[in-house]
């Protein structure tokens, strides 16, 4: 590490993170508001932080790429940011892991315990006599009502054949950028953001047919209650991921990124592998076992 | 360019402190600032949340109920704990790694200076969000600070408030963390390797792994509370397939790492002073380095010693009670050599030195009486009891506090340029290690008696050391006090300098740079010459 004086770039001062406190603050308070019934405050709160913080996001996004393009940020910074987005990525997998380390239990102890298995047989015998348990299961009382899944091999295959290609269209563009074709650049970064929604369309279609087909719903027991969950966040991810991927392409559009400098842009592609990543663990643990 | 060089540079920038309020408060990005702010945070919620264990102490002075009912008692115990934890512990902490860490390793700030405002910033309102709950209708939470279903789900309005103030501290921590590990990995001046740093800043590096690892478990966790309460989701319900151990399970897997986020900073401190003041290098350098990783690693696969009594399978419970055992050897290993540098040190007892020599004392009580809590036939007895309350609060209070006071009084003449008085100190010291005793070993006693936690009346047979522990509070208590005037007097009204090596002993980056610390410092990695490090030399 050889740099000059004032090399790594410190900024001085900003408005945007404590405008972010407050998006936030404000976005939560409407949240929680608006769960507990409380109308209209709750609503219109909620948006009003939703609001402040898409305003945020313009701003101190903005702030930052102005930085770069004046040459602000040597490679050290960058590597500050690369650590950023991978630890943020990290933090993530974390969190998916407490939705997956549930369905585990829940599949794996839980439901085998309540039919009378290893030492639940008390609990089986006086409680919930007759359970047999199984998965996919709504439970000893059937909450929800008798429920049937989705097909792993119909919208859930498609749905991963199409996540897949994503990620493989993504990295023919990092290529592309990085050997300066820009029109095969654009082209597959283009397509990636339409894979992107493609899934989301599919999914929404297979929410609705669960929702009025299959019975399978968010009150179905375990089961409903682990795949909503676990499909809902990876849905909710996918939509941010390919927020952020028209961002990127509206910023590679406007040649924004050199073959060297182009943080966002792989910043982006790891977080799009990551929900490719986390979906195939859905498609094998939620949709084919 | 040496570092004369470098301060002599910094010195050019003093006036570069931003003018103004908002500009130098609302809008910091200096890591000395956003330190100082986040430790004064952290001393609010100390006095928020032990006016409340004040509270509560008064209640159970005598049996019967006297002040509070009991709802309250229980909004008082469950919001003491989420304050103390999250309030006032973690974030005195991450202050010291704000102000230290850049100090400690020669890097001109921290190394994503606009998200550690934001990561500060989200917590003044994380703590509104959560204390505004005190007076919604229905009340605060109050089934406990671990927040178990299916009890806390018959919360009124305030739990989609307490769950979202809880997602917002875990943000807040975990970009915090993200920051320390991105300094700690990329802002080190040339020659700093791994290995030659400073153990506190080891201790926060694994500290700062573990808060990446464990806050957004907690986060999916209290998640699954929320759906489960408005959303009619069956995570935890038995009817529906789910299990109540379930929560248990996520929240301790978050929980058990979680202690040990509030001990390796205080780990890492007393690591820094010990040394000091016995002016001997730390003994076992580099097995510091590895019991704390063992540590940050063991503390993933124990976390079910706080479930024993649910009915967990026998061999779960055998093989989480020799997991938890095997965790003394790493801290016992910190233990000794913290002993070993002390052996044939010339010591000297200033007030730093003598928080630390209590810190090793008490905080090794309550590592034998966890010890006692992790073997599952005594747990048995001991579960749920006050046994377990003093237990938690010799590591927290006289383990995390204590450590935390260390790094105060070691630190604060670097940061305001003046020496604190040393006569308070030593007061501030003598009562708050006495009473400290005072208030929680009776309390071993009236667990191993039988006394349940988290009651606000009980059997009259434990009247007299519920006495004596809430005289110990109430001294312990004001106590801290004198600690708030000592640190007022010594920013505000201190007329000696401190001077750049505050500490005859101290080694490390921090003691190169003058007292007060400039606004602006290692704007040029300095040059580290031999033996400005406290471990490991340079010329190697």
């Amino acid at each position: 590490m050889s740099q000059q004086a004032g090399a790594y770039y410190i900024p001085h001062g900003s408005r945007w993170p404590i405008i972010a406190a407050v998006g936030l603050f404000i976005f939560m308070w409407g949240a929680a508001h608006w769960l507990d019934g409380i109308e209209p405050e709750g609503p219109i709160l909620l948006f009003t932080g939703l609001a402040i913080i898409i305003f945020m996001k313009f701003g101190w996004f903005g702030e930052v790429i102005r930085e770069s393009q004046r040459g602000a940020f040597n490679a050290q910074v960058d590597v500050s940011f690369r650590m950023g987005m991978m630890w943020f990525i990290f933090s993530e997998v974390m969190f998916f892991g407490a939705f997956f380390g549930a369905l585990f239990y829940s599949r794996g102890l839980q439901v085998p315990w309540l039919s009378g298995e290893g030492h639940g047989a008390l609990t089986n015998y006086y409680l919930f006599r007759g359970y047999t348990g199984g998965w996919p299961t709504a439970g000893p009382d059937a909450i929800g009502g008798a429920f049937k899944t989705v097909p792993a091999w119909g919208e859930p295959l498609l749905n991963t054949l199409l996540l897949l290609s994503s990620s493989v269209t993504i990295t023919i563009a990092h290529h592309a950028l990085r050997d300066g074709h820009r029109r095969r650049m654009l082209v597959f970064l283009a397509a990636t953001p339409i894979l992107g929604a493609l899934f989301l369309w599919f999914q929404a279609h297979e929410y609705i047919d669960a929702y009025t087909h299959l019975n399978l719903t968010l009150h179905s027991g375990i089961y409903g209650a682990t795949f909503f969950l676990l499909t809902g966040f990876h849905g909710l991810h996918v939509t941010l991921g390919t927020i952020m991927l028209l961002v990127i392409l509206y910023r590679t559009w406007r040649g924004d990124f050199s073959k060297e400098h182009h943080f966002a842009f792989e910043a982006v592609a790891w977080y799009w592998h990551f929900v490719d990543i986390v979906w195939l663990g859905l498609f094998l643990f939620v949709y084919i076992l | 360019m040496n570092t004369d060089a470098a301060i002599h540079h910094d010195d050019a920038h003093h006036d570069d402190v931003p003018k103004g309020f908002v500009h130098r408060w609302l809008f910091a990005t200096n890591h000395k600032d956003i330190g100082t702010m986040y430790l004064v945070l952290a001393l609010v919620m100390f006095f928020i949340g032990g006016a409340m264990a004040m509270v509560i102490r008064a209640e159970l002075f005598k049996p019967g109920l006297q002040l509070v009912q009991p709802y309250f008692f229980n909004e008082l115990t469950t919001l003491h704990g989420l304050i103390m934890i999250f309030g006032a512990i973690m974030p005195a902490f991450v202050g010291l790694a704000n102000w230290q860490i850049p100090l400690m390793v020669g890097a001109p700030d921290m190394a994503l200076p606009r998200m550690n405002n934001l990561s500060f910033w989200i917590l003044p309102f994380a703590f509104l969000l959560i204390l505004s709950t005190l007076f919604m209708p229905g009340g605060a939470v109050a089934g406990g600070w671990v927040m178990y279903p299916p009890l806390i789900l018959q919360t009124g309005e305030s739990l989609a408030f307490t769950i979202f103030a809880i997602h917002l501290m875990g943000i807040s921590s975990i970009m915090g963390a993200i920051n320390i590990i991105a300094t700690i990995l990329n802002l080190r001046a040339p020659g700093m390797d791994l290995l030659k740093m400073p153990l506190f800043v080891w201790t926060w590096l694994i500290t700062a792994f573990l808060l990446i690892a464990i806050m957004p478990v907690l986060a999916g966790a209290v998640t699954m509370l929320l759906t489960d309460r408005y959303f009619g989701t069956n995570f935890f319900n038995a009817a529906g397939g789910g299990d109540v151990l379930l929560y248990e399970h996520i929240f301790w897997f978050f929980g058990h790492p979680e202690v040990y986020v509030m001990i390796l900073p205080a780990f890492g401190v007393i690591s820094e002073v010990i040394p000091t003041f016995a002016r001997k290098p730390i003994f076992g350098y580099k097995p510091m380095v590895y019991a704390t990783a063992s540590i940050a690693f063991l503390s993933f696969i124990v976390w079910a010693h706080h479930m024993f009594t649910t009915g967990l399978p026998v061999g779960a419970q055998l093989f989480f009670m020799y997991a938890t055992m095997l965790i003394s050897v790493p801290t016992g290993v910190k233990v000794f050599n913290w002993v070993a540098t002390m052996w044939k040190g010339s010591m000297t007892f200033e007030t730093p030195m003598l928080f630390a020599v209590a810190f090793v004392i008490l905080f090794t009580i309550g590592g034998f009486s966890g010890l006692m809590l992790g073997l599952v036939p005594a747990d048995y007895q001991y579960h749920n009891s006050y046994f377990v309350v003093a237990h938690f609060h010799y590591v927290l209070v006289s383990g995390a506090a204590f450590g935390i006071m260390t790094g105060v009084y070691y630190w604060l003449p670097k940061w305001s340029g003046h020496m604190y008085s040393e006569r308070w100190g030593k007061i501030h010291f003598w009562l708050s290690a006495i009473s400290v005793n005072v208030l929680f070993f009776p309390q071993h006693f009236l667990g191993l008696a039988g006394m349940p936690r988290r009651i606000p009346d009980y059997n009259v047979a434990f009247a007299d050391w519920n006495m004596v522990s809430s005289i110990g509070g109430f001294v312990f208590g004001a106590s801290q006090l004198i600690f708030v005037g000592n640190i007022i007097y010594t920013v505000y009204f201190a007329r000696d300098k401190a001077p750049a090596r505050v500490w005859e002993g101290a080694r490390g980056l921090e003691w190169e740079v003058p007292s007060p610390a400039p606004h602006h410092t290692f704007s040029t990695p300095p040059t580290i010459l031999p033996g400005m490090l406290a471990h490991g030399d340079i010329t190697h």
